[in-house]
Protein backbone atom coordinates (compact mmCIF):
# COMPACT_ATOMS: atom_id res chain seq x y z
CA UNK A 1 0.00 0.00 0.00
CA UNK A 2 1.41 3.25 -1.01
CA UNK A 3 0.31 6.96 -0.35
CA UNK A 4 -1.66 7.12 -3.96
CA UNK A 5 -4.82 7.72 -4.28
CA UNK A 6 -6.18 7.55 -7.63
CA UNK A 7 -8.66 4.87 -8.91
CA UNK A 8 -5.85 2.61 -10.59
CA UNK A 9 -4.48 2.38 -7.03
CA UNK A 10 -7.60 2.04 -4.84
CA UNK A 11 -8.79 -1.23 -7.50
CA UNK A 12 -4.66 -2.50 -6.71
CA UNK A 13 -5.47 -2.13 -2.97
CA UNK A 14 -8.81 -4.10 -3.05
CA UNK A 15 -7.11 -6.67 -4.48
CA UNK A 16 -6.85 -8.59 -1.57
CA UNK A 17 -9.61 -8.57 0.35
CA UNK A 18 -11.68 -9.72 -2.95
CA UNK A 19 -11.26 -13.61 -1.87
CA UNK A 20 -13.10 -12.87 1.03
CA UNK A 21 -15.66 -11.60 -1.08
CA UNK A 22 -15.60 -14.25 -3.68
CA UNK A 23 -15.42 -16.99 -0.62
CA UNK A 24 -18.75 -15.41 0.86
CA UNK A 25 -20.10 -14.86 -2.30
CA UNK A 26 -20.13 -18.27 -3.27
CA UNK A 27 -21.49 -19.80 0.16
CA UNK A 28 -24.54 -16.91 0.38
CA UNK A 29 -25.17 -17.74 -3.32
CA UNK A 30 -25.42 -21.76 -2.78
CA UNK A 31 -27.08 -21.11 0.54
CA UNK A 32 -29.70 -18.91 -1.41
CA UNK A 33 -30.67 -21.25 -3.82
CA UNK A 34 -30.19 -24.37 -1.37
CA UNK A 35 -33.01 -22.62 0.87
CA UNK A 36 -35.28 -22.31 -2.22
CA UNK A 37 -34.23 -19.02 -3.30
CA UNK A 38 -34.14 -17.96 -7.47
CA UNK A 39 -31.17 -16.82 -8.65
CA UNK A 40 -32.67 -13.44 -9.00
CA UNK A 41 -33.60 -13.46 -5.43
CA UNK A 42 -30.23 -14.10 -4.20
CA UNK A 43 -28.47 -11.64 -6.74
CA UNK A 44 -31.03 -9.11 -6.10
CA UNK A 45 -30.40 -9.26 -2.10
CA UNK A 46 -26.34 -9.03 -3.10
CA UNK A 47 -26.83 -6.12 -5.23
CA UNK A 48 -29.56 -4.35 -3.04
CA UNK A 49 -29.20 -5.16 0.71
CA UNK A 50 -25.66 -5.61 0.03
CA UNK A 51 -24.22 -6.76 3.41
CA UNK A 52 -22.75 -10.11 4.61
CA UNK A 53 -24.47 -11.27 7.09
CA UNK A 54 -27.59 -9.37 6.93
CA UNK A 55 -28.35 -11.50 3.81
CA UNK A 56 -27.98 -14.96 5.49
CA UNK A 57 -29.84 -13.99 8.33
CA UNK A 58 -32.24 -12.71 5.78
CA UNK A 59 -32.62 -15.84 4.26
CA UNK A 60 -33.16 -17.74 7.05
CA UNK A 61 -35.98 -15.92 8.55
CA UNK A 62 -37.68 -15.56 5.06
CA UNK A 63 -37.69 -19.17 4.40
CA UNK A 64 -39.17 -19.69 8.43
CA UNK A 65 -41.47 -17.54 7.23
CA UNK A 66 -41.00 -14.46 9.37
CA UNK A 67 -43.38 -11.08 9.06
CA UNK A 68 -41.36 -8.23 6.64
CA UNK A 69 -41.53 -6.22 9.68
CA UNK A 70 -39.18 -8.52 11.70
CA UNK A 71 -36.64 -9.10 9.03
CA UNK A 72 -36.17 -5.67 7.75
CA UNK A 73 -35.58 -4.66 12.00
CA UNK A 74 -33.22 -7.72 12.44
CA UNK A 75 -31.42 -6.39 9.04
CA UNK A 76 -31.15 -3.12 10.74
CA UNK A 77 -29.86 -4.07 13.56
CA UNK A 78 -27.16 -6.22 12.36
CA UNK A 79 -26.16 -3.18 10.15
CA UNK A 80 -26.40 -0.50 12.58
CA UNK A 81 -22.44 -0.79 12.88
CA UNK A 82 -22.05 0.66 9.67
CA UNK A 83 -23.23 4.13 10.97
CA UNK A 84 -20.21 4.25 12.69
CA UNK A 85 -18.31 3.38 9.87
CA UNK A 86 -19.72 5.83 7.55
CA UNK A 87 -19.48 8.57 10.45
CA UNK A 88 -15.79 7.46 10.27
CA UNK A 89 -14.86 7.92 6.92
CA UNK A 90 -17.36 10.96 6.10
CA UNK A 91 -15.33 14.11 8.03
CA UNK A 92 -12.25 12.66 5.41
CA UNK A 93 -15.22 13.59 2.59
CA UNK A 94 -16.48 16.75 4.04
CA UNK A 95 -15.09 19.12 1.04
CA UNK A 96 -16.08 16.88 -1.86
CA UNK A 97 -19.91 17.33 -3.52
CA UNK A 98 -22.49 15.40 -1.50
CA UNK A 99 -23.19 13.52 -4.75
CA UNK A 100 -19.30 12.03 -4.42
CA UNK A 101 -20.28 11.57 -0.48
CA UNK A 102 -23.57 9.67 -1.03
CA UNK A 103 -21.94 7.69 -3.24
CA UNK A 104 -19.10 6.76 -1.66
CA UNK A 105 -21.38 6.04 1.71
CA UNK A 106 -23.60 3.64 -0.54
CA UNK A 107 -21.36 1.23 -1.09
CA UNK A 108 -19.15 1.49 2.05
CA UNK A 109 -18.49 -2.02 3.74
CA UNK A 110 -16.49 -3.81 6.75
CA UNK A 111 -13.51 -4.53 4.28
CA UNK A 112 -13.67 -1.55 2.37
CA UNK A 113 -14.14 0.87 5.44
CA UNK A 114 -10.78 -1.23 7.04
CA UNK A 115 -8.98 -1.06 3.91
CA UNK A 116 -9.94 2.74 4.03
CA UNK A 117 -7.88 2.97 7.74
CA UNK A 118 -5.47 1.48 6.54
CA UNK A 119 -4.86 3.78 3.73
CA UNK A 120 -4.88 6.87 5.80
CA UNK A 121 -2.13 5.61 7.80
CA UNK A 122 0.09 6.13 4.36
CA UNK A 123 -1.52 9.21 2.94
CA UNK A 124 -1.16 11.43 5.92
CA UNK A 125 -4.94 10.75 6.74
CA UNK A 126 -6.09 12.48 3.78
CA UNK A 127 -8.51 10.56 1.41
CA UNK A 128 -10.23 10.97 -1.81
CA UNK A 129 -13.35 9.54 -3.43
CA UNK A 130 -12.37 8.39 -6.27
CA UNK A 131 -9.77 5.69 -4.47
CA UNK A 132 -12.73 4.91 -2.50
CA UNK A 133 -15.05 4.53 -5.46
CA UNK A 134 -12.39 2.38 -7.39
CA UNK A 135 -12.30 -0.34 -4.72
CA UNK A 136 -15.91 0.48 -3.44
CA UNK A 137 -17.03 -0.46 -6.92
CA UNK A 138 -14.74 -3.69 -7.53
CA UNK A 139 -15.96 -5.28 -4.54
CA UNK A 140 -19.59 -4.65 -5.32
CA UNK A 141 -19.25 -6.18 -8.61
CA UNK A 142 -17.14 -9.62 -7.52
CA UNK A 143 -19.75 -9.87 -4.42
CA UNK A 144 -23.02 -9.35 -7.06
CA UNK A 145 -20.95 -12.02 -9.25
CA UNK A 146 -19.80 -14.68 -6.84
CA UNK A 147 -23.34 -14.61 -5.40
CA UNK A 148 -24.45 -14.87 -9.10
CA UNK A 149 -22.40 -17.83 -9.67
CA UNK A 150 -22.81 -19.47 -6.38
CA UNK A 151 -26.69 -19.81 -7.10
CA UNK A 152 -26.48 -20.79 -10.69
CA UNK A 153 -23.52 -23.43 -10.29
CA UNK A 154 -23.62 -24.33 -6.20
CA UNK A 155 -24.02 -28.10 -6.89
CA UNK A 156 -20.64 -27.75 -9.69
CA UNK A 157 -18.51 -26.40 -7.38
CA UNK A 158 -16.72 -27.48 -4.29
CA UNK A 159 -17.91 -26.51 -1.48
CA UNK A 160 -16.14 -23.19 -0.56
CA UNK A 161 -15.19 -24.40 2.83
CA UNK A 162 -13.29 -27.33 1.72
CA UNK A 163 -10.95 -24.82 0.44
CA UNK A 164 -10.98 -22.62 3.17
CA UNK A 165 -12.25 -19.76 1.47
CA UNK A 166 -14.86 -19.23 4.14
CA UNK A 167 -11.36 -18.08 5.98
CA UNK A 168 -10.68 -15.22 3.44
CA UNK A 169 -12.82 -12.59 5.52
CA UNK A 170 -11.11 -13.33 8.76
CA UNK A 171 -7.81 -13.52 7.52
CA UNK A 172 -8.61 -10.21 5.95
CA UNK A 173 -9.71 -8.81 9.24
CA UNK A 174 -6.42 -10.39 11.15
CA UNK A 175 -4.59 -8.47 8.68
CA UNK A 176 -6.01 -5.03 8.95
CA UNK A 177 -6.27 -5.15 12.42
CA UNK A 178 -2.58 -5.67 12.74
CA UNK A 179 -1.61 -3.24 9.88
CA UNK A 180 -3.98 -1.13 12.02
CA UNK A 181 -2.26 -1.42 15.12
CA UNK A 182 1.59 -1.11 13.59
CA UNK A 183 0.70 1.93 11.74
CA UNK A 184 -2.18 4.02 13.21
CA UNK A 185 -0.39 6.57 14.27
CA UNK A 186 -3.44 8.72 15.93
CA UNK A 187 -3.09 7.32 19.10
CA UNK A 188 0.00 5.71 21.40
CA UNK A 189 0.51 2.03 20.40
CA UNK A 190 0.27 0.87 23.41
CA UNK A 191 -3.47 2.74 24.19
CA UNK A 192 -4.22 0.99 21.00
CA UNK A 193 -3.12 -2.58 21.78
CA UNK A 194 -4.80 -1.91 25.05
CA UNK A 195 -7.99 -0.93 23.52
CA UNK A 196 -8.26 -3.82 21.23
CA UNK A 197 -7.68 -6.10 24.54
CA UNK A 198 -10.73 -4.41 26.37
CA UNK A 199 -12.89 -5.13 22.72
CA UNK A 200 -11.57 -8.67 22.96
CA UNK A 201 -12.78 -9.42 26.72
CA UNK A 202 -16.02 -7.06 25.87
CA UNK A 203 -16.86 -8.90 23.14
CA UNK A 204 -16.97 -12.55 25.34
CA UNK A 205 -18.78 -11.10 27.97
CA UNK A 206 -21.23 -9.22 25.90
CA UNK A 207 -21.90 -12.54 23.83
CA UNK A 208 -23.08 -13.84 27.19
CA UNK A 209 -26.22 -12.00 26.40
CA UNK A 210 -26.89 -10.82 22.50
CA UNK A 211 -25.92 -12.76 19.82
CA UNK A 212 -23.00 -11.57 17.81
CA UNK A 213 -23.83 -8.51 15.85
CA UNK A 214 -25.25 -6.80 18.41
CA UNK A 215 -22.42 -7.42 20.74
CA UNK A 216 -19.77 -5.68 17.73
CA UNK A 217 -21.46 -2.79 18.09
CA UNK A 218 -21.95 -2.29 22.08
CA UNK A 219 -18.48 -3.27 22.08
CA UNK A 220 -16.95 -0.74 19.64
CA UNK A 221 -19.04 2.15 21.41
CA UNK A 222 -18.10 1.06 25.00
CA UNK A 223 -14.53 0.63 23.72
CA UNK A 224 -14.17 3.83 22.00
CA UNK A 225 -15.83 5.61 25.13
CA UNK A 226 -12.90 3.60 27.50
CA UNK A 227 -10.11 5.09 24.82
CA UNK A 228 -11.77 8.19 25.55
CA UNK A 229 -11.86 7.81 29.03
CA UNK A 230 -7.79 6.88 29.15
CA UNK A 231 -6.55 9.60 27.15
CA UNK A 232 -8.54 12.30 29.68
CA UNK A 233 -6.73 10.30 32.55
CA UNK A 234 -3.14 10.02 30.75
CA UNK B 1 -39.45 -14.34 -6.21
CA UNK B 2 -42.86 -13.90 -4.26
CA UNK B 3 -44.01 -10.61 -3.70
CA UNK B 4 -42.90 -10.91 0.28
CA UNK B 5 -39.61 -11.86 -0.36
CA UNK B 6 -39.22 -9.14 -3.13
CA UNK B 7 -40.35 -6.07 -0.57
CA UNK B 8 -37.90 -7.63 2.41
CA UNK B 9 -35.34 -7.32 0.08
CA UNK B 10 -36.16 -3.94 -0.94
CA UNK B 11 -36.88 -2.50 2.42
CA UNK B 12 -34.05 -4.16 4.07
CA UNK B 13 -31.76 -2.47 1.23
CA UNK B 14 -33.32 0.54 2.03
CA UNK B 15 -32.96 0.16 5.99
CA UNK B 16 -29.27 -0.40 4.72
CA UNK B 17 -28.70 2.24 2.45
CA UNK B 18 -29.88 5.11 5.28
CA UNK B 19 -27.80 3.62 7.59
CA UNK B 20 -24.72 3.86 5.36
CA UNK B 21 -25.55 7.15 4.23
CA UNK B 22 -27.23 9.61 6.55
CA UNK B 23 -23.66 10.20 8.35
CA UNK B 24 -22.18 11.09 5.06
CA UNK B 25 -25.22 13.63 4.50
CA UNK B 26 -25.38 14.73 8.65
CA UNK B 27 -21.19 15.07 8.63
CA UNK B 28 -21.56 17.02 5.10
CA UNK B 29 -24.34 19.69 6.56
CA UNK B 30 -22.76 20.23 9.93
CA UNK B 31 -19.53 20.25 11.69
CA UNK B 32 -18.81 17.43 14.22
CA UNK B 33 -18.00 17.90 17.53
CA UNK B 34 -14.29 17.82 18.87
CA UNK B 35 -15.55 15.11 21.90
CA UNK B 36 -17.16 13.17 18.72
CA UNK B 37 -13.94 13.31 16.55
CA UNK B 38 -11.81 11.67 19.29
CA UNK B 39 -14.70 9.01 19.74
CA UNK B 40 -14.73 8.12 16.04
CA UNK B 41 -10.69 8.34 16.06
CA UNK B 42 -10.82 4.67 18.22
CA UNK B 43 -13.71 2.93 15.54
CA UNK B 44 -11.33 1.67 13.65
CA UNK B 45 -9.16 -0.69 16.05
CA UNK B 46 -12.12 -1.07 18.55
CA UNK B 47 -14.14 -2.01 15.51
CA UNK B 48 -11.74 -4.62 13.59
CA UNK B 49 -11.16 -6.58 16.75
CA UNK B 50 -15.03 -6.84 17.64
CA UNK B 51 -15.57 -8.02 14.44
CA UNK B 52 -12.30 -10.43 14.52
CA UNK B 53 -13.54 -11.96 17.88
CA UNK B 54 -17.36 -12.36 16.78
CA UNK B 55 -15.38 -14.78 14.52
CA UNK B 56 -13.44 -16.57 17.03
CA UNK B 57 -16.76 -17.17 19.09
CA UNK B 58 -20.09 -18.62 18.51
CA UNK B 59 -23.64 -17.12 20.43
CA UNK B 60 -25.41 -19.65 22.14
CA UNK B 61 -28.94 -18.02 23.93
CA UNK B 62 -28.81 -17.66 27.62
CA UNK B 63 -25.51 -19.48 27.77
CA UNK B 64 -21.73 -17.97 27.18
CA UNK B 65 -20.16 -18.27 23.86
CA UNK B 66 -18.15 -21.69 22.84
CA UNK B 67 -15.08 -21.04 20.67
CA UNK B 68 -14.99 -21.19 17.35
CA UNK B 69 -11.80 -23.74 17.19
CA UNK B 70 -11.52 -23.99 12.94
CA UNK B 71 -10.92 -20.29 12.92
CA UNK B 72 -9.20 -19.98 16.02
CA UNK B 73 -6.26 -22.68 14.94
CA UNK B 74 -6.26 -21.23 11.15
CA UNK B 75 -5.77 -17.54 13.04
CA UNK B 76 -1.78 -18.82 14.08
CA UNK B 77 -0.22 -18.85 11.22
CA UNK B 78 -2.53 -16.30 9.85
CA UNK B 79 -1.08 -13.81 12.18
CA UNK B 80 2.67 -15.20 11.65
CA UNK B 81 2.14 -14.36 8.28
CA UNK B 82 1.36 -10.40 9.53
CA UNK B 83 4.22 -10.11 11.27
CA UNK B 84 6.52 -11.58 8.63
CA UNK B 85 5.17 -10.46 5.89
CA UNK B 86 2.76 -6.88 6.36
CA UNK B 87 1.11 -7.66 3.31
CA UNK B 88 -2.58 -8.35 3.23
CA UNK B 89 -2.06 -10.48 0.43
CA UNK B 90 -0.01 -12.50 1.39
CA UNK B 91 -1.81 -12.68 4.79
CA UNK B 92 -5.46 -13.81 3.34
CA UNK B 93 -3.40 -16.61 0.79
CA UNK B 94 -1.87 -18.32 4.21
CA UNK B 95 -5.05 -17.77 5.77
CA UNK B 96 -7.21 -19.67 2.84
CA UNK B 97 -4.36 -22.29 3.13
CA UNK B 98 -4.24 -23.18 6.50
CA UNK B 99 -8.29 -23.28 6.92
CA UNK B 100 -7.75 -25.71 4.01
CA UNK B 101 -5.72 -27.50 5.48
CA UNK B 102 -7.13 -28.03 8.95
CA UNK B 103 -10.75 -28.95 6.82
CA UNK B 104 -8.24 -31.50 5.12
CA UNK B 105 -6.75 -33.37 8.11
CA UNK B 106 -10.56 -33.33 9.43
CA UNK B 107 -10.17 -30.52 11.99
CA UNK B 108 -12.03 -28.20 10.46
Amino acid sequence: MDDELTWRSGFKDVLPTIFGYIGIGLAFGIIAKAGHFSVLAAVLMSLIVYAGSAQFVMVSMLAAGSPIGAIVLSTALINARMALMSMTVAPLLQEESMLQNITAGTLLTDETFALTMNKLNHTGHTLHSRWLHAANIAAYLVWAGATLAGAMLGQLIPNPADLGLDFAVVAMFIGLLYLQIITDRTHPRRRQVGLAVFVAALMVVLMRFMPGNLAILAATVIGCLGGMAVKHRD
Amino acid sequence: MTKTVFFAILLSGIATWLIRVLPFILVKRFTLPAWLIDFLSYVPVAILTAIYVESLLTYHAGRWPSVNLPNLLASGPTFLAAIVSKNLLVIVIVGIASMAVLRALGWG
